[in-house]
């Protein structure tokens, strides 16, 4: 029973679209209704938002080019990234809407003012509607002020029958400019349920083997994945790469297709592995199919995090490990932790600490070099020369981006730093020289 | 192709929507495409009718046939453009509601230009969507009407958005006043005197005044943020000079549009100005609705229009739709929305669904006033639901102090360790990455730049959602885990 159904439009075409946007077809059908037949009017500009993903572009592409009738302009403004390169795009593509042969050079368009006379030399006919799509427009917000206004008004401006369609992840609130604007229709393209993933991914079976069985593989994978991400695409990504790792038992003939458990106890930690490393685009694709040839162990990935640790000399690590300590240890406890004989602490209020004010949680602070120097040289067993060595290695921490030079290079006392590595990473450091910085930290009292 | 349609009768809408459709098809290569019908014994007398688009199966029908003569493709195509242009136009010349005071005033001044020769400035200040552009371009209209005036007014329109400095302006009345030729390439020392001179050369033979020219600035308050104000000066100078009758209307949204022009110009502003307020009661809005539906008299299909016409006043008369006025009124006045809402109602009307219902315009209501943010929610996966839910603890608990990611993912942390039953310990990373997404959506917003030196969990953030958007949201939000909902009721979030 066809859902999509115009006066315009023969109801081939509009079964023939039907079938390209699964699950979208109240919003193709609206869409449908508000652009109307082609010689009538429609609302100056629309404005489409969704998730990433659910569709939007998607859908206004097919929609614009099965229904041929409708000329339409269709622009990227992450492309389009100035205001110059958007005007000019969209005027190139509308010559050659109009003429069959394609235009060379483009027409030289600077300003608002020339677009819209340009575009009125283009669209001669005053009647038949144009649709001019802008896609990711959140990024007309960057170029200047008068764009996006502009855009809402264009058919106004221009005095033709064109549609301005801006679609966007962004609601619409964060777009309105100070002194208001001309508003656009909002339309929203809800994002897709379970059943529609499940249906949508579903269609993407190979030949090979059946729908159900591919059904069932994706049954599992939106199991493990669902909870952290709806997006279609990374979602059909996963699906591409794992299955061929889902078909190795019913391949090898240890299992057959209804073997429900059989497979699952196969995958399951398979696709949790991946959660870890393709799904954090730790490792690329082409790896993680290699890995998946080889019958070896799975923890051997290595993944780009793994490459982050480098091996230090002996002093470095222990300046890295001063450096943290000193980013993270308020400096009224330095006596404590690193004097032989500190005297009486008031225990309350040294006692006292609140979670918010926990380091960890707020991050490091900035610290002068004689402090790190001077914890250096209380951390490291036998007597430490302040050579230039030292001074050097404090410089390459920096260029390692292990430390980071807060403040500017002016400044008389002698320069600030600051240790951004995480606690893992400082954990794994100190393990290596058989020194035990839990104890040296205060939140860890 | 032989058309097959349903046998006898083919009662109820559907009958009539398919015959209709057919009708509109029009001609017999249309109708092979609508194959999907099947006619029983109609064949015979179809075939004597080939010469005639319309289709009859039996004498029971032609009443129906009767009746289904006002809703064929061409009339509802007809009604359609109809009301498009009347709703969504720019230029729409339909009645102007409520604002006939402001109408003459404007006529008079303009009449004194043209007629008279006089000089004259005003403002017309209004909200966005009050109908100064339709005012203006009424009032012009009914101007060049008049026999007086006939060939005698050169209008040249400017607007703020597209000339957005002096110089592009300045070119843009040239080109206006279709003076490029007599300019040439001349250079001029300042913006006064070429202004001059153009105004110079629109004196045309040996009359001793030229003819009187109209300038209206749109977006009038952008005009005031370039340099010098230099145009606004030069134009509001001329007017005060008697040499040429000249007429500058600006049309601008702001209210406080004369603190923004410097003091020089302001002087030779003539301080007139006309407000459109969207002043009308919730009665006249009613009536506004009705009539903006509502087709004329000169519409061709004569029976269709009675129908419709007494369709649209039971619809005012209903107290569904009524409410939907009063909720649409209340949010805002201007007719600007009242004319999307209708233009939305008015897109659903097709050969099936002849006439407007109470449904479709609630419909189309519910469709206005989508909480976009809410929608946005609807859609995160559910460990992004718990991002946001610890981001509101900390807003509670810290008094709404900025955060960052360390602490949300904290929060987070304590969740899972001591409640969560169905959610499974995520890794940090991947934690990390739909935090990520939440900050691509524009739900949280860090406060400062992100610069190199700094670490992507300790930048301060806020979230752009309230407490209650937030529990809104979660009600609506589909299977969610009932941990997850308890935790964002619980107050305290570490007990």
């Amino acid at each position: 029973m066809p859902i999509l159904e115009h006066p315009a439009y023969p109801p081939a075409t509009l079964l023939c679209l039907e079938s390209l946007v699964p699950c979208r077809e109240s919003q193709v059908s609206m869409l449908l209704s508000i652009f109307g037949e082609r010689q009538q009017l429609s609302f100056p500009s629309i404005f489409i938002y969704g998730h990433t993903s659910s569709g939007k572009t998607y859908v206004m592409k097919t929609l614009l080019n099965t229904l041929q009738q409708l000329p339409h302009v269709f622009v990227n403004c992450v492309e389009c990234f100035t205001s110059r390169l958007l005007l000019e795009e969209i005027l190139i593509q509308l010559q050659n809407h109009s003429s069959e042969t394609r235009r060379a050079s483009p027409v030289p368009c600077d300003t608002f003012n020339d677009f819209v006379r340009l575009f009125k030399q283009a669209l001669v006919s005053q009647n038949l509607q144009d649709q001019t799509v802008l896609d990711r427009a959140e990024q007309l917000r960057e170029m200047e002020a008068n764009i996006l206004p502009a855009f809402l008004r264009l058919q106004e401006l221009t005095d033709r029958n064109v549609t301005v369609i801006l679609l966007s992840e962004i609601v619409w609130e964060m777009f309105r400019p100070n002194t208001g604007c001309f508003e656009p229709f909002i339309l929203y393209f809800p994002d897709y349920s379970i059943g529609h993933l499940q249906k949508i991914l579903s269609q993407n079976h190979p030949p090979e083997y059946s729908a159900d069985f591919y059904s069932a593989y994706i049954n599992i994978l939106l199991g493990v994945f669902y909870m952290v991400c709806r997006d279609l695409k990374e979602l059909q990504h996963l699906a591409a790469l794992n299955f061929s790792k889902y078909c190795e038992p019913v391949v090898r003939k240890e299992a057959k297709e209804r073997d429900t458990r059989k497979l699952w106890k196969n995958i399951e930690p398979h696709l949790k592995k991946a959660m870890q490393t393709v799904y954090l685009r730790e490792i690329s694709s082409s790896q993680w199919e290699r890995l998946q040839c080889e019958e070896g162990e799975l923890g051997q990935i290595k993944g780009l995090s793994a490459h982050a640790h480098v091996e230090l000399p002996y002093y470095s690590k222990f300046l890295l490990i001063a450096a943290y300590l000193a980013s993270y240890n308020p400096v009224r406890t330095d006596k404590r932790f690193f004097l032989k004989h500190h005297g009486k602490i008031k225990k309350t209020n040294f006692m006292k600490k609140h979670e918010k004010t926990s380091n960890h949680l707020l991050g490091p602070k900035p610290f002068p070099l004689d402090r790190l120097l001077a914890i250096l040289y209380s951390i490291v067993d036998n007597r430490v020369a302040p050579t230039a060595n030292i001074f050097s290695q404090i410089t390459s921490l920096v260029t390692l981006q292990l430390l980071s030079v807060v403040g500017n290079n002016d400044q008389l006392d002698g320069p600030r730093y600051k240790c951004t590595v995480s606690l893992d990473f400082i954990r794994a450091i100190a393990r290596t020289v058989n020194f035990d910085i839990i104890k040296y930290l205060y939140d860890f009292l | 192709m032989e058309l097959r349609g349903e046998g006898s009768g083919g009662v109820g809408r559907a009958g009539k929507a398919r015959r209709g459709r057919s009708r509109e098809a029009g001609g017999q290569a249309a109708r092979a495409l609508l194959g999907i019908e099947r006619e029983g014994r109609a064949r015979a007398r179809r075939r004597r009718l080939t010469a005639s688009p319309q289709i009859e199966s039996s004498a029971m029908n032609k009443r129906k046939l009767k009746e289904s003569s006002g809703t064929d493709g061409e009339c509802i195509s007809q009604v359609q453009k109809m009301l498009r242009e009347r709703l969504c136009h720019h230029r729409a010349m339909g009645k102007l509601f409520g604002i006939d005071q402001q109408y003459k005033h404007l006529l008079e001044l303009l009449k004194q230009t043209t007629v008279c020769g006089e000089s004259n400035s005003a403002l017309i200040i209004g909200p966005r969507g009050s109908g100064k552009t339709a005012l203006l371009n009424r009032v012009l209209k009914d101007l060049r009407e008049m026999k007086q005036v006939k060939e005698n007014l050169l209008e040249v329109h400017l607007n703020g958005l597209l000339q957005t400095n002096d110089k592009v302006a300045l070119k843009e009345i040239t080109r206006q006043l279709h003076l490029e030729n007599v300019v040439g390439d001349k250079v001029f020392g300042s913006f006064a005197e070429n202004l001059a001179f153009l105004l110079e050369a629109l004196r045309k033979g040996n009359r001793t005044s030229s003819c009187p020219v109209l300038f209206v600035l749109d977006e009038f308050d952008l005009f005031v943020h370039h340099k010098n104000q230099t145009l606004l000066y030069n134009l509001f100078d001329i007017s005060q000079s008697a040499q040429t009758p000249v007429t500058v209307i600006g049309l601008t949204c702001r209210q406080d549009i004369l603190e923004l022009l410097e003091k020089r110009v302001k002087s030779r502003f003539s301080h007139r100005r006309i407000y459109l307020m969207n002043s009308f009661a919730f009665k006249q809005y009613i009536r506004i609705f009705k009539e903006q539906l509502s087709l004329p008299a000169e519409f061709p299909d004569k029976a269709f229009a009675q129908k419709w016409n007494s369709n649209i006043q039971l619809l005012t008369e209903d107290k569904t739709v009524q409410d939907i006025l009063q909720n649409l009124f209340h949010y805002s006045k201007d007719l600007r929305s009242l004319n999307f809402l209708l233009m939305l109602a008015v897109s659903n009307v097709t050969v099936r669904h002849p006439l407007i219902t109470a449904s479709d315009l609630q419909e189309a209501s519910k469709q206005y006033r989508m909480d976009s943010k809410a929608n946005i929610v609807h859609g995160l996966s559910v460990l992004e639901i718990c991002l946001i839910i610890a981001m509101k603890h900390l807003n509670d608990v810290y008094e709404g102090e900025p955060f960052n990611f360390q602490m949300v993912y904290n929060e987070f942390q304590k969740f899972i360790q001591r409640k969560a039953h169905c959610m499974y310990n995520f890794e940090k990373p991947v934690v990390m990455k739909a935090f990520e997404h939440l900050l691509q959506l524009e739900l949280v917003k860090p406060i400062e730049r992100p610069s190199v030196r700094s670490q992507r969990e300790y930048l301060l953030m806020e979230l752009l959602l309230d407490n209650n958007q937030i529990m809104d949201a979660l009600q609506a939000y589909p299977n969610c885990p009932t941990d997850v909902k308890q935790w964002a009721a619980s107050s305290l979030s570490w007990l």
